[in-house]
């Protein structure tokens, strides 16, 4: 049986006490800067925040992972490379990394500190695995979340690493790493800036009517009626219409949380070593309630008990839920 | 002598599911008129489709050469099912000497025998182009939405490596792949029973928000830009930082005459208020934009301010 660690979100030095205290086995989480892909307003480390959490983390037995997965443009490489200098001297535990100059420059100056392969790099091939880590020395690959069960337990015979997955959190539909749609509409990139759907762009516009349009920079990306609860206008979860949907449509997908929590034993016995929750935009108690929840259903079922998953449900504040490309691949 | 004298034009991978038939009468019109020198082929979006289209590719790529075009076959961006990957090694380990890989699975079985890097492969940076031209790579085509300011530093990183350097400069710019297919999704279908819907959008489909603006186009598992790019003002500035190649992607319209005009503008034989009049008739009613090389909104259409 694999060890199931359990990879928990860390937006905040507050969030990060939280879920260590709640039991996670590694934290992950990012600099203030352009350098991760969660680069929100009011989100992030310092570098003597990171430091202070470092400490925090190992005195309790947990791991800290620093995400430096997006992708420098040229001329910038710089802030990346401080980055990963400033995580090697604060003893992080291993870098999450996409961009391939960037696992080069860790790979080279940092060869003591795992590398970590994000989902942003896209790798869905166990041959595309293989390049990582035969090439970077890659340790552990965060997988996309596109494959089934028996997919991920055939890629995890195919390929050396060890294999993250996502199991609960936000559900991205396209390819991580390859989606400049928050560019072209905003003018701020998801790859080289961090942002995905930022909130400086976001209006919500009441018509007289009372129906309710959520817009990115402008672009109406929902609408909903007064009774609807408004969403985020993230663009691959907006409604829109074509020539054969007249009726506005979720065009991508709709606006669903993963849930993986019925699938863990499945996952767990195809040989996934680590399960990423998603949220470092999320509140304490929010990573508080899903880390504490997680933590006891993956120690029952390490135990062989039946896992008591009630709370995860709870937990998705009434959003629909989907096990995504997991369970079947209908979902493609 | 103009900067862009020795600047060579690229005609890209068809990213749509046009038939067989299409395909042969447009790379026939291609070799006899267009003044490309380089053209990409063969599926680089969505496997199901290339069986459909594989068997003409020997003599389309004879008819090419012999009208004096170099052939460029492009692999796959998305790789993860069998016959994916299958297409993907099969191409990387063919004797050819030009190949554009578009995955890291490609790359993979390509070795460290010569390649191009494709679009999809995400050169964002010097490092990275650095690192490829290690491994191998003889050129490298820059992200869509990479700014000016970028692909001046990486243009010049890769050409003292004697990398080629390629940027799209005509066409709908790729903004997102994904597992799920679109075309399938609109049509109450999914990727395994699809039959083909997305063949009868020979340039996408396009996607209207409730207020009526069209933002985005589906193309099976790609989404794209509403606009096409059109980076026609800029190619002096692109060839004079050492970008050696410009891509026209195949969109529904004359491409043999967006070729033309791409040309007569690089040879300095047309004024550039004209070339972009002359793109516009081509083109009808599509929006332009260049808002990604300018760091802005990619929809968005920058004016030039003439040089003083």
């Amino acid at each position: 049986m694999s060890l199931a660690e359990l990879i928990c979100p860390a937006g905040t030095p507050a969030a990060l006490r939280t879920a260590v205290d709640a039991g996670a086995d590694a934290v992950y989480c990012g600099f203030q800067d352009a350098t991760n892909a969660r680069n929100f307003p009011g989100l992030n480390f310092t570098p003597d925040e990171l430091a202070d959490a470092v400490v925090y983390a190992h005195a309790k037995g947990t791991k800290v992972l620093l995400a430096l997965n997006t992708y420098p443009p040229a001329g910038k490489v710089d802030l990346w490379r401080q980055a990963a200098d400033t995580g090697a001297r604060l003893g992080v535990d291993a870098f999450i990394v996409a961009d391939m100059g960037v696992a080069d420059y860790i790979a080279q100056t940092h060869p003591q500190v795992r590398l970590h392969l994000s989902v942003q790099a896209a790798a869905s091939s166990p041959e595309a695995i293989r390049y990582y880590c035969e090439r970077f020395g890659v340790k552990r690959v965060v997988l996309p979340r596109i494959l089934t069960i028996p997919e991920i337990k055939q890629v995890r015979k195919d390929i050396p690493c060890e294999i993250e997955t996502f199991i609960f959190g936000n559900h991205g539909l396209m390819v991580e790493g390859r989606c400049s749609l928050t560019n072209y509409l905003t003018g701020q990139s998801t790859n080289m800036d961090g942002v995905c759907s930022p909130a400086s762009d976001v209006e919500y516009k009441r018509d007289a009517d009372g129906t309710m349009s959520s817009q990115l920079a402008g672009f109406t990306i929902d609408c909903f009626g007064p009774d609807e609860k408004a969403g985020y206008p993230t663009i691959c979860k907006g409604r829109y219409t074509a020539p054969h949907r007249p009726d506005a449509y979720y065009a991508f997908e709709e606006p669903v949380s993963l849930n993986l929590s019925r699938l863990l034993p499945e996952l767990i016995d195809a040989g996934v070593h680590a399960f990423k929750i998603e949220g470092r935009q999320r509140s304490k108690s929010y990573v508080r309630g899903v880390v504490t929840a997680f933590r006891h259903a993956v120690d029952d079922i390490r135990a062989g008990r039946p896992a008591d998953m009630a709370n995860l449900v709870a937990l998705t504040e009434g959003q629909k839920q989907t096990q995504g490309a997991f369970e079947t691949k209908k979902w493609r | 002598m103009a900067v862009t004298d020795m600047t060579k034009l690229t005609l890209g991978p068809i990213a749509y599911h046009w038939s067989a038939e299409e395909r042969r009468d447009f790379y026939a019109r291609i070799a006899d008129e267009a003044p490309v020198d380089e053209v990409y082929l063969g599926e680089v979006i969505c496997s199901k489709r290339a069986p459909f289209h594989e068997p003409d590719l020997p003599d389309t790529i004879a008819r090419l050469e012999r009208a004096g075009k170099t052939v460029v076959l492009s692999s796959l961006a998305e790789v993860m099912l069998k016959r994916e990957r299958k297409a993907t090694a099969d191409l990387a380990e063919m004797d050819a000497p030009e190949i554009e890989i578009n995955n890291a699975a490609g790359l993979y079985a390509r070795g460290d025998r010569p390649h191009r890097i494709g679009p999809f492969m995400n050169a964002y940076n010097e490092a990275t182009i650095a690192w490829m031209a290690r491994q191998g790579a003889s050129h490298v085509c820059l992200p869509a939405e990479l700014p000016g300011e970028a692909i001046a530093i990486a243009a010049k990183a890769a050409r003292d490596l004697g990398l080629g350097v390629e940027v799209q400069v005509f066409g709908r710019a790729s903004l997102a792949v994904s597992a799920r297919c679109y075309h399938a999704r609109a049509h109450g279908r999914t990727k395994d029973n699809c039959q083909f819907v997305c063949e009868d959008d020979a340039d996408g489909m396009p996607l209207c928000t409730t207020d009526e603006r069209v933002i985005l186009r589906v193309n099976g598992i790609q989404t794209q830009s509403e606009s096409y790019v059109d980076l026609l003002p800029e190619m002096p500035q692109l060839a004079s930082v050492g970008v050696t190649h410009l891509r026209l992607m195949p969109q529904a319209v004359d491409m043999v005459a967006v070729a033309q005009v791409f040309r007569d503008a690089l040879d300095e034989k047309s004024d550039s208020r004209d070339a972009e009049q002359a793109l516009k008739d081509i083109c009808g009613d599509v929006a332009f934009s260049n808002g990604f090389y300018h760091g802005q909104a990619g929809y968005r259409r920058i004016a030039l301010t003439t040089a003083s």
